[in-house]
C-alpha cells in the first residue's frame, strides 16, 4: 500500500511539470505586452523597453519559465501589479468561498443521485425509474444561470426566505454564511445530481447482474445488504471519479454562479484578472487551481485502492 | 415421491426472448431424499442451470415457473420472500460454477462467510470468525485464519472454489446444489473438488444435486442420475443401473464423447454431430431425433415420454431404447 501511494505521488511530478509549462506558455502566449498592459497607452517605446528589461521580459522564454518556476519552488507566485497583492493572498482570500460552495454543491448532488440511483437501479425499468431518468436527463439539459434565476425568483422573490447575493464569511456568522450560500450550492448541486445518479444507476445495474449477487441471493442475504454493501461497493468506482473530477471542476471556482450570486470566489477572481489582464495573477491562478487538480485526481486514485483491493494489489 | 427432501414436480420455465419464447425447463419431474445424491447431465443449454435456479427460485425476473417445488413439505413457488430468504443459506444451499465471478470481489473471504453465518445462526461475531476459520479448515485451505483478511483475488480458482464451498456449508444445509462446481477449474483440481463434496455430503449427511456436463463426474458419486436433454429428463436411473445399461441414445452419445486416454493419437474426439435443436421452437416429435442414430418411424412425430421399462427406478424417453447387451 505504501508503495503505491509512492508510486502515485511519483506521477505527480512529471504531471505537475507539464501543467507549468502550459499555464507559462499560454499565459506568454496571449496577446499583448506586460509591459503596455502596465504603463498603458501614454507608455514611450523607452519605458517600455526599459520595463520589460525589469520584468525579464527581453530574456528567452525558457529563461523566464525557468525563473518564473525558481520563485515558485520557494512559494513566491508573483504580485498584481495592480492591487499590489500576491497571488498567495489573492487565493487564500478567495479559496474557502470557492471550497464552501464546492463542498456544499457535491453535498446537495450526492444526496440526490446516490438514493435515487439505488432506488432507481433496484427497480431497473420500473415507472419510477424511468420517470427518474428522464427528470435526470431533463435537469442535464438546464444551464446553471437558468436554474440560478429559476431559484433566486423562487426563493428570494417571491418567498422571501433567502438572500439572492451577497456573502458572510463562515467565521463571523456561520447562520448567514449559510444562507447565502444555499442558493449557489443549490443550484450547483441540481446541475450534478443527475450525472452522478445516471453513472451510478448504471453501474449497479450492471453489478446486479453478476453472479456474486446471485450467490448473495442464495446465501439469503437481507435485499438492504445485498444492495447496499454486495453492489454499492463495488459500483463505487465510477462514482468517485466523476465526483473527484467535479470537485477538480469547482475548485477553479464556478464563474457563472459566483458571478450570479456575487460570491467573492476563485472564480471571479479568475475572471477580474483575465478582464484586467492581470496577467501575473492569471497564471499564478491557473498553476494552482490545476495543482488542486491533479491532487483532487490523486486523491481519486487513493480511494479506489480503498474500495478495489485488486487495485491495491496491482491485480487491476 | 413421498419422503423426498425436495421434489420437482412438472416445472416448466418459460423465458420470453426477442425471437419467442423459449422453454428452458420442459415438465421435469425430479426428487431427491434427504442425505441422498443426484446427478443431473447435459450439455450446455439443455436447461439444467434454469432448473437449479428454479430450485433455489432464483430465475431471472422475466422467466415464468410453473408446477411445484416442494421441499420439506413446502411448496417453495408459493413461499414469501422473506420465508424463501430464511431458507437460502440455511437449508437450501449452492455452489456455482465459477469461482472467479460468484465471489463478491471487494470483500473478504470473512465477511462473506461470517456474513452467512450470522444471517442464519444466532452466534455473535468471535464465535462467526471461529466457525469460519474452522469451515475453511474443513475444506482443505491451508492458514484459514490469515484467509479470513483475503480477497479472494489472492486465492487460486480451486481455493476459491473450497471458499464457496466452505460458505455452502457454513450453517449446515440439508440440500447442496453444485452447478458445474469444477467446469471453471483446472482438471488436476477437480477430483479434489469432488472428493471434498462427496465428503462433506457424506459427513454432514446432506443431500446433494451435481449438475454437470460430464457423466464421468457423476459416476460413481451419485446415487441416481438424471440427463437433461432440449428442457427435458429423458433418462433417468440410479447410477449403477444406468451405467450398466443406459437405454436412450443421448445417453450412450454423451457417454461417447468423454475423451480417453486408451485410444490411438490423432483420433478425432468423438463427437455428437449437430446441435441441439432450437429451444424457442417446439419440435413435434423427440427433440434428440435429428442427431439420433436410430432415429425412425414416429421419433420425429411423436414426443417418447418418460416412463419405467424392465424396473421401476429406471426411466428412458425413447421408441427404440438401446437393447440390453447393445450400446456402447
Amino acid at each position: 500500500m505504501l508503495f503505491f501511494v509512492a508510486r502515485r505521488l511519483l506521477y505527480l511530478v512529471p504531471v505537475l511539470i507539464a501543467v507549468s509549462v502550459l499555464t507559462f506558455v499560454i499565459a506568454s502566449l496571449l496577446p499583448g505586452d506586460l509591459a503596455y498592459v502596465i504603463l498603458g497607452d501614454q507608455a514611450t517605446p523607452e519605458n517600455v523597453a526599459a520595463l520589460r528589461h525589469d520584468m525579464g521580459l527581453d530574456q528567452p522564454i525558457w529563461l523566464r519559465y525557468l525563473g518564473w518556476l525558481w520563485h515558485i519552488l520557494q512559494g513566491d507566485f508573483g504580485r498584481s501589479f495592480r492591487t499590489g497583492q500576491t497571488v498567495l493572498q489573492a487565493v487564500s482570500e478567495r479559496i474557502p468561498v470557492s471550497f464552501e460552495l464546492m463542498i456544499l454543491a457535491e453535498l446537495i448532488g450526492l444526496a440526490i443521485g446516490v438514493p435515487l440511483a439505488i432506488a432507481c437501479a433496484a427497480k431497473a425499468g420500473s415507472a419510477f425509474d424511468r420517470l427518474m431518468t428522464g427528470s435526470a436527463f431533463g435537469m442535464l439539459s438546464v444551464p446553471t444561470f437558468l436554474s440560478a434565476i429559476l431559484l433566486i425568483y423562487l426563493f428570494a422573490v417571491e418567498l422571501r426566505l433567502l438572500p439572492a447575493t451577497g456573502y458572510v464569511p463562515f467565521t463571523e456568522d456561520p447562520v448567514a454564511n449559510l444562507r447565502f450560500m444555499v442558493l449557489p450550492a443549490l443550484t450547483l448541486g441540481l446541475a450534478e445530481w443527475p450525472g452522478i445518479m445516471r453513472v451510478l444507476r448504471s453501474d449497479m445495474i450492471a453489478a446486479l447482474q453478476e453472479d456474486y449477487i446471485a450467490l448473495a441471493k442464495a446465501k439469503g442475504l437481507k435485499p438492504s445488504r445485498i444492495l447496499f454493501v454486495h453492489a454499492l461497493k463495488p459500483s463505487s468506482l465510477t462514482l468517485v471519479t466523476i465526483t473527484g473530477i467535479n470537485i477538480g471542476r469547482l475548485i477553479g471556482g464556478a464563474v457563472i454562479v459566483e458571478t450570479i450570486f456575487a460570491l467573492p470566489g476563485i472564480g471571479r477572481l479568475l475572471v477580474g484578472a483575465i478582464l484586467t489582464r492581470d496577467l501575473i495573477i492569471l497564471q499564478g491562478v491557473v498553476l494552482l487551481v490545476a495543482a488542486g487538480f491533479v491532487i483532487m485526481n490523486f486523491i481519486v486514485d487513493m480511494l479506489y485502492a480503498v474500495l478495489d483491493p485488486r487495485i491495491r494489489h496491482g491485480h487491476a | 415421491m413421498s419422503g423426498a427432501l425436495l421434489s420437482v414436480e412438472d416445472a416448466v420455465v418459460d423465458l420470453p426472448t426477442p425471437r419467442g419464447n423459449l422453454r428452458a425447463v420442459d415438465h421435469v419431474d425430479l426428487a431427491v431424499g434427504a442425505g441422498k445424491t443426484l446427478g443431473i447431465v447435459g450439455e450446455s443449454g439443455c436447461g439444467k442451470t434454469m432448473l437449479s435456479r428454479a430450485v433455489l427460485q432464483l430465475l431471472p425476473k422475466k422467466a415464468k415457473l410453473s408446477g411445484r417445488v416442494m421441499f420439506n413439505g413446502q411448496d417453495l413457488t408459493t413461499l414469501s420472500a422473506e420465508k424463501l430468504r430464511k431458507l437460502r443459506g440455511r437449508s437450501l444451499a449452492v455452489v456455482f460454477q465459477d469461482p472467479m465471478t460468484s465471489l463478491n470481489p471487494v470483500l473478504t473471504i470473512g465477511t462473506q462467510l461470517i456474513e452467512t453465518i450470522q444471517e442464519h445462526l444466532e452466534l455473535d461475531l468471535a464465535q462467526a470468525r471461529q466457525r469460519s476459520i474452522e469451515l475453511l479448515a474443513a475444506v482443505g485451505i491451508p492458514a484459514p485464519e490469515q484467509r479470513l483478511a483475503q480477497y479472494p483475488h489472492q486465492l487460486s480458482g480451486g481455493m476459491r472454489q473450497r471458499v464457496a464451498i466452505a460458505i455452502a456449508l457454513s450453517c449446515e444445509p440439508q440440500l447442496l446444489i453444485a452447478d458445474e462446481p469444477t467446469t471453471a477449474l483446472d482438471v488436476t483440481i477437480q477430483a479434489q473438488i469432488l472428493d471434498l463434496l462427496a465428503r462433506e455430503q457424506q459427513r454432514r449427511h446432506m443431500a446433494m444435486i451435481i449438475i454437470t456436463h460430464d457423466l464421468g463426474v457423476v459416476a460413481g458419486r451419485t446415487d441416481e442420475v438424471a440427463v437433461m436433454y432440449a428442457g427435458r429428463v429423458v433418462e433417468r436411473a440410479p447410477t449403477p443401473a444406468l451405467f450398466k445399461q443406459m437405454r436412450m441414445p443421448y445417453t450412450e452419445a454423451l457417454l461417447a464423447a468423454l475423451p480417453k486416454l486408451d485410444v490411438a493419437p490423432h483420433t478425432p474426439l468423438p463427437a455428437i454431430s449437430g446441435r441441439p435443436p432450437d429451444p424457442t421452437r417446439p419440435m413435434k416429435g423427440c427433440s434428440f431425433s435429428p442427431r439420433c442414430r436410430y432415429s425412425a418411424g414416429r421419433c420425429t412425430t411423436e414426443k417418447p415420454r418418460l416412463s419405467p421399462a424392465e424396473t421401476q427406478e429406471h426411466l428412458y424417453a425413447c421408441f427404440h431404447p438401446i437393447a440390453a447387451g447393445v450400446g456402447a
